[in-house]
């Protein structure tokens, strides 16, 4: 069973240079909020930015990770 | 059906339909507290959009992630495009970008329907048994 912090780390691996925050939404290991400030993501769609982060978990998303909640930023984002 | 049958289908109701939601359960009874979020941000702008459940056969949800490259439900297409999952829809549901895209005014008040995820885990932990 993945932890958030297991998620974070790899986040992190595979997108040099950001930064990510990870969430277990339920404390069951199944449910995860991610969000991830990178400069990877510069002048790429939400879609695009999101499926970055699909990508790092491929077939594990939709199966031990349940649901995996995004939020992209770039470091100029001043949200 | 066959696996090439269910891939028209869905090809051909993202086609057809102007705004196309793929979600678990139906707007009235979503299955999911994703789907609940991405279908109540359409009911709150009013707009007109069908929507197909993935549940009844878990290979509607397998082609429909071929199709379309993204690995969760919900999905909304818009004039035949996939614009996002739930975190996407909710985004530009509260930033007005969604009310732009369909034409419609964005709300005055912006509601988003907050789902307890505790009460999503039943349906999301059966279908995934079912795959």
């Amino acid at each position: 069973m993945p932890s958030a912090n297991e998620l974070k780390q790899r986040i992190e691996e595979a997108l040099p240079g950001s930064v990510a925050a990870v969430e277990d939404l339920t404390g069951g290991g199944d449910h995860f909020r991610a969000e991830v400030v990178s400069d990877r993501f510069e002048g790429l769609t939400r879609i695009q930015q999101h499926k970055l982060i699909y990508d790092v978990f491929g077939d594990e998303v939709g199966g031990a990770i349940h649901a995996l909640s995004i939020k992209t930023q770039t470091p100029g984002d001043g949200r | 059906m066959t696996n090439d049958e269910i891939r028209t289908f869905i090809d051909n109701a993202i086609k057809e339909n102007k705004v196309m939601l793929f979600m678990k359960g139906t707007p009235e009874q979503p299955a999911c507290g994703f789907s609940m979020r991405a279908s109540g941000a359409l009911n709150e702008l009013g707009v007109q959009y069908a929507a197909l459940d993935i549940l009844p056969d878990p290979r509607i949800r397998q082609e429909l992630s071929e199709l379309s490259g993204w690995p969760t439900i919900p999905q909304l297409f818009v004039n035949g495009e996939l614009v996002g999952g739930s975190d996407i829809v909710l985004e530009m549901y509260e930033s007005g970008e969604l009310a732009a895209l369909l034409g419609v005014a964005q709300p005055d008040d912006v509601q988003v329907p907050k789902p307890d995820v505790q009460q999503s885990q039943a349906p999301i932990g059966l279908e995934n048994r079912l795959n």
